[in-house]
């Protein structure tokens, strides 16, 4: 029971965790982007298709990850070329995926939505550490986005606090016109970080289709996205911080289908609203952006 | 540089050259498509009235939008704030069976307008005491509202049958009527226009409207003139949430009359689309919300004369959004800046943006 709970809980926030690193990175540029549940979703879809149409995961994958990365270059285009709101352009954009998936998923698989599935991606057990109690399963039985993912945390850390790459990054976020003046490129390297991200996070949308519902549904995302956006504020803009926040919102997911399944009096809704109503208090507790990149949001536009 | 006039064209032009190449690629005629989207939308006395019923709620979010938008306060939880509305006013509903009509009537709508009022005032309150940004605190409120309208129809406010997730009918004292049954055209509307004007007066003739004008057009230079950013903050997302959660209580008075899960197919985002396309303009928001409804109206037509699911009318959302952000245009100069960044003339005033807000 606890073992399965748990287990759960780390699927659960494998994706939302792929997608806040993701999102942390593009925040650490500068760019506030909520149209990762766009990307999310577009990847979801695209990699299930392709999975479905030529059986083959991996290309499934690769498409997940072209469908994030396209939808994460509308933004770019928009909010780094053009310096248009961040804000309005990343609800467009998520608008605009959860239209797209929806006409090409009826298309494609009829009015009544025949269930098309997919086979599991296979779980790799990690030899011995797999045989330990409790542990073993919880943690080192799972498929191999879920290691990646969780690797990509003290890399993602690395960069970012430690390499000269990281501190481009930072610069662009905290003073844009500073970093542009020591002849940083400021579009190129938020372009970067908002294809990176893209690819992240179409990841994570492949990963809801191909390894977690083997199937698509509409808007199968159901607000992952703006989870992850919560992860990067509660997780205070640092990798391991992502990485606590999104275990204990994945933890929150895995326990609302546990009493939905038990029936119990505690509303599991309770459990749905539990990362967005914590976002507001640690942001009502921490007071606004306190650990935010400075020029967060703030359009950048070269004279 | 386009003309001024050419731009709206050009736009228009993109976005229909855009929604073709999906239908295409979706094996449809766009001619086709859209002769059943105008069908379903005008193609009968009743298509029209109800056009008209489903652009009601959108005038209500769109005229929240483009407050809130006109002091580049980014509402984005219209959705959230109409949904907590519409709770407050069916929960009331069922309870108002003893009253007048014009009474039974006023409360409920009160009842919106105060819910939605709450749900805007928090993030208001939050962005001008704790000075959190308000697009992720009505993000997040917006979630937080649509897991409550949940629990509160399997639970509390569950009808006492207990058969379906949804509440009691409310009173029929407490029913907005329809005029032409079978059509549903009812007072929604008219009072939604009444608002527009109102908000247009507010916006355009009233010194608060001015002072939100300047602080969406520069928040510094605001400061300086003696706007008080917070106060005003906290003021203009109630007002705005008031708007939306006014539009909520009016969906349930005259149309739905009962709440159920996912009251709102997105109203609130849709809102986004409609404050773009008028220019932040609330008069101009009607013609705008009419459009947008006409187009949610025509998509169930088209889907059984062409085979196309009703989710195209997002598709058209979300382009024809980021094709008006991407034409910059002239006309609207006042919160241009803050929406399209900083103009390229040279004449320009520096970039305030860039320093840190006071």
């Amino acid at each position: 029971m606890l073992e399965a709970f748990l287990t759960s809980a780390i699927t659960m926030a494998t994706p939302i965790l792929l997608a806040a690193l993701g999102e942390l990175l593009v925040e650490e540029s500068g760019v506030i982007n909520i149209g990762i549940e766009g990307a999310m979703l577009a990847g979801a879809f695209v990699a299930l298709a392709i999975a479905y149409f030529s059986g083959s995961i991996a290309l499934g994958l690769a498409g997940g990850v072209a469908a994030g990365v396209a939808i994460n270059a509308i933004f770019a285009m928009l909010v780094v070329n053009l310096a248009v709101n961040q804000v309005v352009t990343g609800t467009a954009v998520s608008i605009l995926a959860l239209g797209l998936t929806g006409v090409f998923y009826r298309k494609l698989f009829g009015v009544t939505g025949k269930a098309f599935m997919v086979a599991p991606i296979a779980k790799i057990p990690l030899g011995a550490l797999a045989r330990i109690p409790l542990l073993g399963p919880v943690f080192f039985n799972h498929n191999a986005l879920v290691y990646f993912t969780f690797i990509l945390v003290p890399a993602v850390w690395y960069v970012i606090a430690r390499t000269r790459y990281g501190l481009r990054l930072r610069a662009c976020g905290e003073r844009p016109e500073a970093a542009a003046a020591l002849g940083l490129g400021v579009v190129a390297i938020r372009w970067q970080a908002l294809v990176v991200s893209g690819a992240l996070t179409g990841l994570a949308g492949a990963f809801l289709t191909l390894a977690y519902a083997n199937t698509f549904v509409e808007n199968i995302s159901a607000g992952r996205g703006f989870v992850a956006l919560s992860v990067v504020i509660v997780g205070r803009w640092n990798s391991w911080g992502l990485a606590a926040a999104s275990v204990l919102f994945g933890a929150a997911m895995a326990l609302q289908f546990g009493l939905q399944a038990l029936g119990t009096v505690v509303p599991y809704q309770l459990f749905l609203a539990l990362p967005y109503a914590l976002t507001l208090v640690v942001l009502a507790g921490f007071g606004g952006q306190a650990a935010a990149p400075s020029a967060l949001g703030e359009p950048y536009r070269r004279d | 540089m386009l003309s001024s006039i050419a731009k709206p064209f050009a736009a228009l032009a993109l976005a229909a050259a855009l929604i073709s190449i999906v239908l295409a690629a979706l094996g449809a005629s766009p001619l086709g498509v859209f002769a059943a989207l105008a069908e379903g939308a005008f193609g009968s006395w009743y298509a029209c009235a109800e056009t008209v019923v489903k652009s009601t709620p959108l005038v209500f979010t769109g005229l929240a939008v483009a407050l809130a938008f006109s002091g580049a306060l980014w509402n984005i939880g219209a959705d959230g704030q109409l949904t907590i509305g519409a709770m407050a006013a069916g929960a009331i509903g069922p309870h108002l069976g003893n009253f007048p009509h014009a009474i039974a009537i006023a409360t409920i709508l009160a009842a919106g307008v105060l819910g939605g009022a709450v749900w805007g005032g928090v993030a208001g309150w939050l962005g001008a005491r704790r000075d959190v940004n308000e697009v992720i605190s009505t993000i997040m409120l917006n979630f937080v509202a649509v897991q409550a309208l949940s629990w509160a129809v399997h639970g509390p406010l569950m009808e006492p049958s207990r058969a379906y997730p949804a509440s009691s009918p409310i009173a029929r004292a407490a029913r907005l009527e329809f005029y032409f049954a079978p059509s549903r055209i009812n007072l929604g509307m008219l009072l939604a226009v009444v608002l527009a004007a109102a908000c247009y007066m507010l916006l355009f003739r009233t010194g608060a409207g001015f002072e939100l004008r300047a602080m969406g057009r520069n928040r510094r230079a605001a400061t300086f003139f003696g706007v008080r950013i917070p106060a005003l903050t906290l003021w203009v997302m109630a007002l705005s949430g008031a708007l939306a959660g006014l539009g909520g209580a009016v969906q349930v008075s005259a149309v739905s009359h009962r709440l159920y899960e996912k009251l709102s197919p997105g109203w609130g985002f849709e809102a986004i689309a409609v404050a773009l396309v008028a220019r932040l303009n609330p008069l101009a928001v009607i013609p705008a919300a009419l459009l947008f409804g006409a187009l949610d109206n025509g998509s169930q037509a088209m889907q059984r004369a062409q085979g196309i699911s009703p989710e195209l009318v997002q598709v058209i959302q979300g382009l024809v959004i980021l094709i008006i952000l991407a034409f910059d245009t002239p006309a609207w100069s006042g919160i241009r800046e803050h929406i399209f960044g900083a103009p390229h003339d040279a004449a320009a005033p520096p970039p305030v943006a860039e320093a840190p807000d006071a």
